[in-house]
C-alpha cells in the first residue's frame, strides 16, 4: 500500500487499534490518490505545495503527507522522498522525510503556480471532498465557536486547525483521552457509528465523561453531521481531594 | 504483529512546523505591565510541562524555568511509559513545543535539594511550582521484604526504560521459571506483560538494550498477578488488560469461583464503567482459555483474594524462594463505603524466584517543604502548598504543587493536565490578586538569579538543546538496530552526549 509504507514499523504497540485509526485517517486520502488529475497544472508539485502551505484552507483529509505525496506522484524530489522513505522505514526515516519535504515546500511555493490548478483539482477529487459542514465548539469558558469542517476530516484535526483549545497529546493514534468531547445533541451522537472496544477504553479514563462523550480524533466529518454542537468538558473538579473516579457510562 | 505506525506522525508534525497563532482571551488579559512572573517549575514530567504550557498561555509575561534532576526530559513519559507504548509517548512532541518557546528555558542536571535549595528557589522566583513526582516506594512491612530478587517494580520500570538510577540493577531472570507480581494495577500489568511478550516484538521498541538481552535469556514462563482484593477491585483500566490478555502464546489462568460477584461487587460494578468493563474482560477471558490446552505457552495467572504475609527464602537463604499469602475476603469498611480486605487466617506459599511489588509509588519531602507522610503529597489547596494539613494551615506565598507529589501516584498523563490546570488558575489568581507584587527593593531576579546559584555551585546545567542533542544521538544508535532509539542509560555517557 504504497505511502502507508513509508512509516510502517514503529514499535510494536497494542496492536489492535492502530489499523482502525489509520484506515480511518488514510481511507479518503488513498481514494484521493487513486484518481491523481494533473491535466490542469502545468506543475503539480507546485499546486501541492502550496495546498499544503495553507492546510487551514486545503481539502486536506487525513494525513497531509500521504495525500500529499502520493497525489504529486510525479514530482521528482517527492519519488525520491518516497523512495527513501519505504527503503527506511523508522521514525527517524519518518522525520528526515517530513525535514525534507519541508524544503521542497519552500522551494516549490515560487510564484510560477497555476491558480486554476488547485481549485480544479478540488473539483476532481468527487464532489464529496468539496462538501463541509459547520461545527459549533462551546469552550470551557461557555464561548462558542463554528467552524466548518471538510467532510472525512477528524474533528480533531479540524479543532487544530481552527486554534481551538482541544488537546490531543497521542496525535490521535487512540492512546489517550485528551481530545474527548462531549457531543450536546443525542440525535447527533447518534449519528455516529459505535465508538470501538478500545475508544471505549480510552473514554473510560476521559475527564468528565457523559452519555454522549467522544473522542474527537475518532469523530469524522459527514453530512449528516452538519449543525453539531459539540461541548469541551470542564475542568471543574478538585483534584487535591482524589485522583479522578470516571461516571458511569 | 506489525503496527501501523500511521504516517499521520510525520504529517502532524510538518503540520506543525507552520506557525499557528493562538489566541487566548486569558494571556490578553494579563498583558505585561510590570516585570516578567518569574516562575520556576520542578520536574519535567507530563505535570511539569503541561503547568509550563498551561503558564505561558495563561499569562503572556510569564516567564517558565523548568529545572529537572536528569539530564533528560519529560519523567516518567521516558522511564515509567512501557517501551511497546510508543503512542503514549507521542505526547513528547508537545512538550518540546513547550520547551522551544522563547519564554521558556529546560535546565536539566539540576536536583532540588542539593544543587539549589527550595527556599533558594522561592527567593529566586516569583511562582515556584513543584512537579517532581513521586521518586520512591511503598513498602509492604513484612517479613523478608529485602531478600535477593525483590524489587519494586519502579525499580524494575527504571531498569528496562534505561534511567540511569537503575541500570545496574541486573534482576536475575535466569534462576526461576516463576515471578511474582505483587498489585493488579497498571504498572502491574506492565511488568508482567514486559516480563511476557516475545521478546522479538520487544526488539523493537526503545527497550534498553541490556533489558532486552536479559528478558532474551529469560527463563521466567509463569508470572502471578497477586491481588488483596477481587477482579471487581482491580486497579487496572480496560486497554491495559485488554492487551495482555491478548499477548501472543501466554495461556491466562484465572479461577472462575474468583468471578463470583457479591451485591456489594454489583454495587460497585455498577457505579463505575471502569470497573464494569474491566470486570467483563476478566470473566471473558476466564471463559476463553478454559480447557485449552497450553502447549508450552508462557502463563499469566491472575491470583484474586490474596495478600502477602512474608517472604520465604530459597535453600540458599538470601534470595526469595516463596511468598507467603494468606487468603482474604472482603468486608465493608464502614467509612468510605469501600470494600476492603481481610485476612482469614488461611495460608498458602507461591513458590518464585523474582518478585516485584508493584504497590504504589511515594513521593519523597525536600527541606523546608510541608509533607503530609500519612498521604505520601504535599497539603495543599487548588495546588496551593499549606504549611500543614491541620484546618488552620496558611499557604505558604509563591509555593506551588502539580501532579503526584499534589494528588497521588495514580492517574494517566491526561490527569495532569487537568491537574496543571488547576494549579495554573491559582497562580494567575493570586497574581491578579497582587501576591507576586512584592516592594520594588525585592524584586525576584528569576532566571539570572537560578544561572547564578548554578555558576557560584559550579552547576553544570544541561539545556534542552544538550538534550536534543542526546535524543538525535540515541534515535540514531536506534536506527542501526531498527529501534526507535537506543537509550544511553549511564550519567557519565548522558551527560557526554549532551556536549
Amino acid at each position: 500500500m504504497g505511502p502507508s509504507n513509508l512509516c510502517t514499523n514503529g514499535p510494536q504497540g497494542p496492536q489492535n487499534h492502530g489499523p482502525r485509526v489509520a484506515s480511518r485517517l488514510h481511507g479518503s486520502a488513498s481514494a484521493t490518490a487513486a484518481t491523481p488529475d494533473f491535466s490542469f497544472s502545468s506543475s503539480p508539485a507546485v499546486v501541492e505545495g502550496r495546498r499544503a502551505a495553507a492546510p487551514a484552507t486545503g481539502h486536506r483529509k487525513g494525513s497531509g503527507v500521504v495525500v500529499l505525496g502520493s497525489e504529486v506522484g510525479c514530482g521528482d524530489v517527492v519519488q525520491d522522498l518516497a523512495a527513501r522513505g519505504a527503503a527506511s522505514a523508522r521514525e527517524q526515516s519518518c522525520r528526515e522525510f517530513g525535514k525534507q519535504y519541508n524544503q521542497l515546500l519552500s522551494r516549490s511555493t515560487q510564484p510560477t503556480f497555476c491558480p486554476n490548478a488547485t481549485t480544479s483539482s478540488d473539483r476532481d477529487d468527487g464532489s464529496q471532498s468539496k462538501e463541509k459542514i459547520s461545527v459549533t465548539f462551546v469552550n470551557k469558558d461557555g464561548t462558542e465557536q463554528t467552524i466548518s469542517v471538510p467532510v472525512g476530516m477528524s474533528i480533531l484535526e479540524a479543532a487544530h486547525e481552527n486554534d481551538i483549545e482541544l488537546e490531543g497529546a497521542c496525535e490521535g493514534s487512540l492512546a489517550c483521552s485528551t481530545c474527548h468531547v462531549i457531543v450536546m445533541d443525542v440525535n447527533y451522537y447518534n449519528k455516529l457509528e459505535d465508538p470501538t472496544d478500545e475508544e471505549n477504553d480510552m473514554l473510560d479514563l476521559a475527564f468528565g465523561l457523559t452519555e454522549t462523550s467522544r473522542l474527537g480524533c475518532q469523530v469524522i466529518a459527514k453530512p449528516e453531521l452538519d449543525g453539531m454542537r459539540l461541548a469541551l468538558p470542564a475542568a471543574t473538579r478538585n483534584f487535591a481531594v482524589d485522583g479522578f473516579v470516571p461516571k458511569p457510562h | 504483529m506489525g503496527r501501523v505506525r500511521p504516517l499521520h506522525h510525520a504529517a502532524r508534525r510538518l503540520l506543525l512546523l507552520f506557525p499557528r497563532p493562538r489566541a487566548f482571551s486569558s494571556a490578553a488579559a494579563a498583558a505585561p505591565s510590570r516585570e516578567p512572573l518569574h516562575v520556576c517549575v520542578v520536574g519535567s514530567g507530563p505535570a511539569g510541562f503541561y503547568t509550563a504550557d498551561k503558564m505561558l498561555k495563561g499569562h503572556e509575561g510569564a516567564q517558565v524555568d523548568i529545572i529537572d534532576r536528569l539530564p533528560t526530559p519529560f519523567g516518567l513519559v521516558r522511564s515509567g511509559v512501557a517501551p511497546d507504548h510508543p503512542e503514549t509517548k507521542i505526547v513528547v512532541n508537545q512538550f518540546s513545543r513547550v520547551a522551544a518557546n522563547d519564554r521558556c528555558q529546560f535546565y536539566g542536571n539540576v536536583t532540588l535539594g542539593r544543587d539549589v535549595s527550595l527556599s533558594e528557589l522561592r527567593k529566586t522566583y516569583d511562582v515556584v511550582v513543584l512537579a517532581y513526582g513521586a521518586e520512591s516506594d511503598r513498602s509492604l512491612g513484612i517479613p523478608g521484604e529485602d531478600l535477593r530478587g525483590i524489587h519494586s517494580a519502579r525499580e524494575f520500570v527504571w531498569w528496562y526504560n534505561g534511567h540511569p538510577d537503575m541500570c545496574n540493577l541486573a534482576p536475575d531472570l535466569q534462576s526461576t521459571d516463576s515471578a511474582v507480581v505483587l498489585g493488579q494495577g497498571n504498572v502491574a500489568l506492565d511488568v508482567a506483560r514486559i516480563l511476557l511478550r516475545c521478546t522479538s516484538e520487544l526488539a523493537a521498541t526503545d527497550i534498553a538494550d541490556y533489558a532486552l538481552d536479559a528478558l532474551r535469556g529469560s527463563t521466567i514462563k509463569k508470572v502471578y498477578l497477586v491481588g488483596r482484593r477481587g477482579p471487581v477491585q482491580a486497579a487496572c483500566t480496560a486497554k491495559e488488560l485488554r492487551e495482555i490478555l491478548g499477548l501472543k502464546n501466554v495461556h491466562v489462568f484465572i479461577k472462575e469461583a474468583d468471578l463470583v460477584t457479591l451485591p456489594a461487587d454489583e454495587e460497585e460494578i455498577r457505579n463505575s464503567r471502569i470497573k464494569r468493563r474491566v470486570y467483563e474482560l476478566l470473566s471473558k477471558a476466564a471463559i476463553a482459555h478454559k480447557g485449552k490446552n497450553n502447549n508450552g505457552q508462557k502463563e499469566l495467572h491472575f491470583v484474586f483474594f490474596r495478600r502477602p504475609t512474608r517472604f520465604l527464602p530459597s535453600e540458599d537463604g538470601v534470595t526469595v524462594g516463596a511468598v507467603q499469602l494468606e487468603k482474604t475476603c472482603l468486608k465493608d469498611d464502614g467509612v468510605a463505603g469501600r470494600q476492603v480486605a481481610v485476612g482469614t487466617g488461611e495460608f498458602e506459599d507461591l513458590k518464585c524466584g523474582l518478585v516485584l511489588k508493584s504497590i504504589g509509588y511515594k513521593s519523597l519531602p525536600v527541606e523546608g517543604l510541608p509533607f503530609d507522610k500519612y498521604r505520601g503529597i504535599v497539603p495543599n489547596l487548588k495546588g496551593r502548598v499549606l504549611s500543614s494539613e491541620s484546618e488552620n494551615a496558611t499557604v505558604e506565598p509563591g509555593l506551588y504543587v502539580v501532579g503526584w507529589l499534589k494528588r497521588g501516584p495514580t492517574g494517566i498523563v491526561a490527569t495532569n493536565l487537568h491537574c496543571a490546570e488547576e494549579t495554573v488558575a491559582s497562580i494567575l489568581e493570586d497574581d491578579k490578586k497582587g501576591l507576586f507584587m512584592g516592594p520594588s527593593d525585592s524584586k525576584k531576579q528569576g532566571r539570572r538569579g537560578l544561572l547564578e546559584i548554578l555558576e557560584q555551585k559550579n552547576i553544570r546545567f544541561v539545556p534542552f538543546d544538550g538534550w536534543e542533542k542526546i535524543d538525535s544521538k540515541e534515535k540514531m544508535a536506534g536506527e542501526l538496530k531498527n529501534k526507535p532509539r537506543e537509550k544511553i542509560t549511564t550519567w557519565n555517557e548522558i551527560l557526554m552526549a549532551s556536549n
